[in-house]
């Protein structure tokens, strides 16, 4: 049962377990991971002799980690601002949950379109 | 089966009309959505590891036949794809479990994944042990 445990809701100001910190830090340390993958897109691309093709596809790989990082640093700051303030965090929005989703699997379609 | 794709289809309109989300149950403590969210992110990042690990294969094997680099690169690829999607999925259904103060849905997708990583590593050490004769 949610909130079930008896204890009473956090004070404002007060977060024992560091929640919102730790929220940021995922979101950062996503954000690292999406980079690796990105900097192997374009190494893949831009590999011997590259079609103009390849290179489009690579260069669509950094505007996708573009986007990821982009939505990853809005939600990181409205992280940040609502336990500056705080206030009430608000859960993630799905469509931000669905884009970054979405920018990884269509990273993984240009990766496809790469090796074959 | 049948109930499955049902539930598949009520989370896709969950996708696309998130509004519904919000109407349903009470708003959870902000430390267990806060948690639902660093789950997400923690799968979202398996699947970054997956993708990353197919353009490694394309990369880093060149000495592969190209059916061999290719097929592991596109399943490595393929499955990280699945597991992005999967994230939100799980994420979505985690949320309005928590709204309605139900229990987590149970999920069989870690085994799944565990095997399906374990079946390419296999496959992986044999080409790569075999080389050029593969």
């Amino acid at each position: 049962m949610i909130g079930g445990t008896g204890e009473p809701p956090a004070a404002p100001g007060r977060d024992p377990g560091l929640q919102a910190e730790r929220t940021r830090l995922a979101w950062r340390r996503t954000t690292l991971s999406a980079a690796v993958v990105a900097v192997l897109a374009v190494r893949t691309a831009l590999r011997e002799a590259p079609s103009s093709g390849a290179m489009a596809v690579g260069a669509a790989c950094c505007a996708l980690w573009l986007a990821f990082t982009a939505l990853a640093h809005a939600r990181v700051r409205e992280i940040q601002d609502a336990s500056a303030r705080g206030s009430r965090i608000r859960s993630l929005a799905l469509p931000v949950a669905a884009a970054v989703s979405l920018c990884t699997v269509a990273t993984a379609a240009c990766g496809m379109w790469l090796a074959v | 089966m049948v109930p499955r794709m049902i539930g598949i289809i009520r989370n896709l309109r969950l996708w696309f009309a998130p509004q519904h989300l919000g109407e349903e149950g009470d708003t959870p403590d902000y430390r267990f959505s806060l948690a639902n969210e660093r789950t997400f992110l923690a799968w979202l990042r398996t699947a970054l590891a997956l993708v990353g690990g197919g353009f490694a294969v394309d990369q880093f094997l060149p000495g592969l036949r190209w059916g061999w680099r290719v097929g592991l690169a596109c399943a490595l690829l393929a499955v990280g794809a699945v597991c992005a999607l999967r994230a939100v999925d799980r994420w979505v259904r985690c949320e309005r479990a928590m709204r309605r103060g139900e229990d987590l849905p149970p999920t069989r997708f870690p085994a799944l994944l565990g095997l399906v990583v374990a079946l390419v590593a296999l496959v992986m050490v044999v080409v790569v042990v075999l080389g050029p004769a593969g």
